[in-house]
C-alpha cells in the first residue's frame, strides 16, 4: 500500500454493453462523481452520466463569431473610414458590402478557435499526467478496453463498499487508483 | 479476447442497405487500432514509400533552387509580360488550393449529413488540404515583384501610415486563404487528438511516449470528454462548409471583379467551387488509390470509398461541364462583340490545343465513370484521375492566359510562353505536397482509429455497430 491519497477505483470492461450496465447500476446507487473512459464515444454511457446536449461550448462559439463579425467590420470601418481614408471613384467610405467578405472570414475564423481552444479549456486539457496514467493497463482504453471509474470525491466513497459493487458487475479487473 | 470479438462477427448479418461494405470483414477493435498505429510506431517504410520520398523530396531541393533564384532576379524569370501579368504561379496558387477543397467536403459536410462511410478516408483527406492550401499559399508571394514586403498586404499600425484596400478582392483573398488555412489545421488536429492518445499508449520507445503524449495534450477518453470533442467537431464542420464554399468564390473574386472578357462572368464562383471538389476528389483518389496497395489497407478503404469518391467526381464534372457550356453561350448572348472574340479565341486561337484538351480531360474521360466496374477498378480510376488533375491545371492555366493575352488593343497583344523556372516551380511544389505527404503518412495516424472504431460491429452496447 503506498501512503499516497486514493483518487478513485476503477473498473475494466471488455464490452461497451457491460459498461453501460455498470454505469447505470453505480448511477442508480447514488455515486456521482463517476466517469468512464472508452476508446470511442459511447452516447448511452453520456446520457446517464449527463443528460440533455452540451450547452456551453455551442455558447462560447457563438459569442467568439460574433466577436469576429465585429472585430472584421471594426477594423474595416477604422481603416477605410477614419484612419485611411481613399476615394475611390466617389464611393462612400463606409462602403459595407465590399467589406462582407472579411467580415464572413474572421467570423469563421474566431468561432473556429473558440471552438478548439473552448474545448481544450472545458476539458481541463492540457494535462500532461493524471493519476488514472499510474494504472498501466489504462493504456488499453485507446484501443479495446471499457473503464469506469468512482471517484473518491464522491460523498458516498468508500473503499470497500465501492470496490464490491463494481466486482459484481462483470468486469475484466478492479483496481485501485492512488494520486501522486 | 480478439478470437471472441472475431466470433461475434461472424454471426453479423449483412446490411440489405448497404451494397458494398463500409469496412472489410473481420475486423476488431485491436486488430484496427495495430493496423493504423503500426505504420507511424513501429513499420519500417515500404520501399514504394522511400522511392516517393526521395523523388519528393529530390523536386523539393528543385523548389529551393527555383526560389532562390528567383528571389534573386525577379519575376522576369517568368514568362510573364504585360499584359499576360499573370502566369503559371497564379494557376498554380487556384489550382492547388482547390485541390484542398474535397479534403474538407469529406470531412466537414459529410460529417453533417451523417455520413459514416467517410470515417476512414477524412483523415488523409484533410491532410491533403493542409498540404495543398502550403503549396497554394505559397505562390502568390512567389509572385510578388518584392516578396520580402510581403506583409504590407496586412493591416498593421505602421510607419509609412498606410493601409490594405478592403474594396479589393485581393485583401479578400488573404483572409480567405489565411482563415481556410488555420480552420483546416485546427479541424485536423482536433480530430486527430483522440488517436495521437492511441498512439501515446501504444508506443514503444519513451521518446515516442514523450513526442505524442505532448501532441495529445493528455487526452483520456472520459465521456466529457468524448462529448465535447464530439461537440466541437460538429461546430467545426457546420463552421467548416460555408468557409470552403466561400474560399474559392473568393478566390474567382480575384477574376470576376476585373473587367476583363472571358473574366467577368457572374457564373465564376459556383463554376470554381465545383471545378475545385472534381479536382479535389481526383486528388484523393491519385492519394487513397496506392496508400490502400502500399500499406493493405483495403479492409479499411474499400470499393465502397472508391466508389462514391468517383461518382461525387463524376458529378461535380458535370456541374463543370455545364459551366463550360453556359460560359460560351453568355458570351453570345450578350453580345460584346470583346467577349465573343476572347470565347472564339478561346477554342480556335493559339491556346486552342489548351481548350480542346482540357474539354477532353475534363469532360470526356471521366464519362468512363459511368461505367460500375471502372468505378472500382484502381488502375483505370488512377488514370482518370490524374486526367482530371491535369485537366483542371490546365483549365485554370487556359481561363488566365487566354483572356490576358489579347488585350483591348492589338498592338498590346502577347503571346505566353513558359520558362523552365515557372516549370520548375510548378513541379518544385508538387514535390513539396509529395514530401508533406510522405511524412504525414510516416509519423501520423493517416485514418481516424476512434471513428474507425464506432463502425465496427458490436461498437454499440446493444451490438450493432454505433454508426
Amino acid at each position: 500500500m503506498t501512503e499516497n491519497p486514493i483518487y478513485g477505483i476503477v473498473a475494466e470492461f471488455a464490452d461497451p454493453g457491460l459498461l453501460v450496465a455498470a454505469v447505470a447500476a453505480v448511477h442508480s446507487r447514488g455515486y456521482r462523481k463517476v466517469e468512464t473512459y472508452t476508446p470511442y464515444p459511447i452516447h448511452e454511457v453520456e446520457e446517464i452520466l449527463e443528460p440533455g446536449p452540451e450547452r456551453r461550448l455551442p455558447r462560447l462559439v457563438l459569442a467568439g463569431g460574433i466577436l469576429g463579425t465585429l472585430t472584421a467590420w471594426g477594423m474595416q470601418y477604422y481603416i477605410a473610414a477614419i484612419d485611411y481614408p481613399l476615394n475611390i471613384g466617389g464611393r462612400p467610405l463606409n462602403s459595407w458590402p465590399a467589406f462582407i467578405v472579411i467580415m464572413f472570414e474572421l467570423t469563421i475564423l474566431f468561432a473556429s478557435l473558440t471552438a478548439f481552444f473552448g474545448m481544450l479549456g472545458l476539458c481541463g486539457l492540457p494535462l500532461p499526467h493524471h493519476p488514472l496514467f499510474n494504472l498501466r493497463r489504462f493504456a488499453l482504453c485507446s484501443k479495446n478496453r471499457f473503464f469506469l471509474c468512482v471517484e473518491a470525491a464522491d460523498p458516498l466513497f468508500e473503499v470497500l463498499e465501492v470496490a464490491d459493487l463494481l466486482a459484481g458487475l462483470d468486469p475484466l479487473e478492479v483496481s485501485e487508483v492512488y494520486e501522486d | 479476447m480478439i478470437i471472441e470479438e472475431q466470433q461475434r462477427h461472424a454471426q453479423r448479418r449483412p446490411d440489405p442497405d448497404v451494397t458494398l461494405p463500409v469496412i472489410g470483414p473481420s475486423q476488431t477493435f485491436s486488430i484496427v487500432t495495430e493496423q493504423i498505429s503500426s505504420v507511424p510506431l513501429r513499420r519500417k517504410m515500404p520501399l514504394l514509400w522511400q522511392i516517393t520520398f526521395g523523388i519528393g523530396l529530390l523536386l523539393v531541393f528543385v523548389l529551393l533552387i527555383s526560389a532562390t533564384y528567383l528571389f534573386g532576379k525577379g519575376v522576369g524569370i517568368f514568362g510573364i509580360q504585360i499584359p499576360v501579368a499573370w502566369g503559371f504561379a497564379i494557376t498554380n496558387f487556384v489550382w492547388w488550393i482547390g485541390i484542398g477543397h474535397a479534403g474538407t467536403l469529406i470531412s466537414a459536410f459529410l460529417l453533417l449529413l451523417n455520413q459514416s462511410w467517410r470515417n476512414s478516408i477524412n483523415r488523409f483527406a484533410e491532410a491533403m488540404t493542409i498540404f495543398a492550401v502550403a503549396c497554394a499559399g505559397m505562390f502568390p508571394l512567389l509572385h510578388l515583384g518584392r516578396p520580402w514586403l510581403f506583409y504590407w498586404i496586412l493591416p498593421y499600425p505602421n510607419t509609412m501610415t498606410v493601409q490594405p484596400q478592403f474594396r479589393s478582392p485581393l485583401v479578400w483573398d488573404v483572409f480567405a486563404v489565411s482563415t481556410y488555412a488555420t480552420v483546416s489545421v485546427v479541424f485536423w488536429y482536433l480530430g486527430m487528438i483522440p488517436d495521437l492518445a492511441a498512439l501515446r499508449d501504444q508506443s514503444t520507445s519513451r521518446l515516442k511516449y514523450a513526442f505524442y503524449g505532448v501532441l495529445c495534450w493528455g487526452w483520456r477518453g472520459g465521456s466529457r470528454h468524448w462529448r465535447l470533442h464530439e461537440s466541437a467537431s460538429l461546430l467545426l464542420a457546420g463552421l467548416a462548409t460555408p468557409l470552403v464554399l466561400s474560399v474559392h468564390t473568393v478566390v474567382s473574386f480575384d477574376f470576376t471583379i476585373a473587367i476583363l472578357p472571358g473574366w467577368h462572368s457572374t457564373i465564376f464562383p459556383p463554376y470554381f467551387v465545383a471545378g475545385a471538389i472534381y479536382s479535389g476528389f481526383a486528388m484523393v483518389l491519385v492519394l487513397a488509390l496506392p496508400i490502400r496497395a502500399v500499406f493493405g489497407l483495403h479492409n479499411l478503404i474499400t470499393e465502397r470509398h472508391i466508389n462514391n469518391c468517383a461518382k461525387l467526381m463524376l458529378a461535380t464534372g458535370l456541374i463543370l461541364a455545364y459551366a463550360y457550356l453556359i460560359e460560351p453561350f453568355t458570351a453570345w448572348y450578350g453580345g460584346s462583340q470583346f467577349e465573343i472574340y476572347a470565347f472564339h479565341n478561346r477554342a480556335f486561337g493559339p491556346y486552342a490545343w489548351a481548350f480542346w484538351l482540357v474539354i477532353a480531360c475534363n469532360v470526356a474521360i471521366p464519362q468512363l465513370l459511368w461505367i460500375p466496374r471502372i468505378r472500382i477498378s484502381p488502375k483505370p480510376l488512377f488514370v482518370i484521375s490524374l486526367a482530371v488533375l491535369y485537366g483542371m491545371w490546365l483549365e485554370r492555366y487556359m481561363i488566365i492566359i487566354t483572356s490576358l493575352h489579347r488585350d483591348y488593343v492589338p498592338s498590346a497583344w502577347f503571346n505566353f510562353t513558359a520558362t523552365i523556372w515557372d516549370n520548375a516551380i510548378l513541379f518544385g511544389s508538387i514535390g513539396l505536397f509529395i514530401t508533406l505527404f510522405a511524412l504525414f503518412v510516416r509519423f501520423l495516424p493517416m485514418i481516424s482509429m476512434y471513428e474507425v472504431r464506432t463502425l465496427l460491429p458490436f461498437s454499440a452496447p446493444d451490438g450493432r455497430s454505433e454508426k
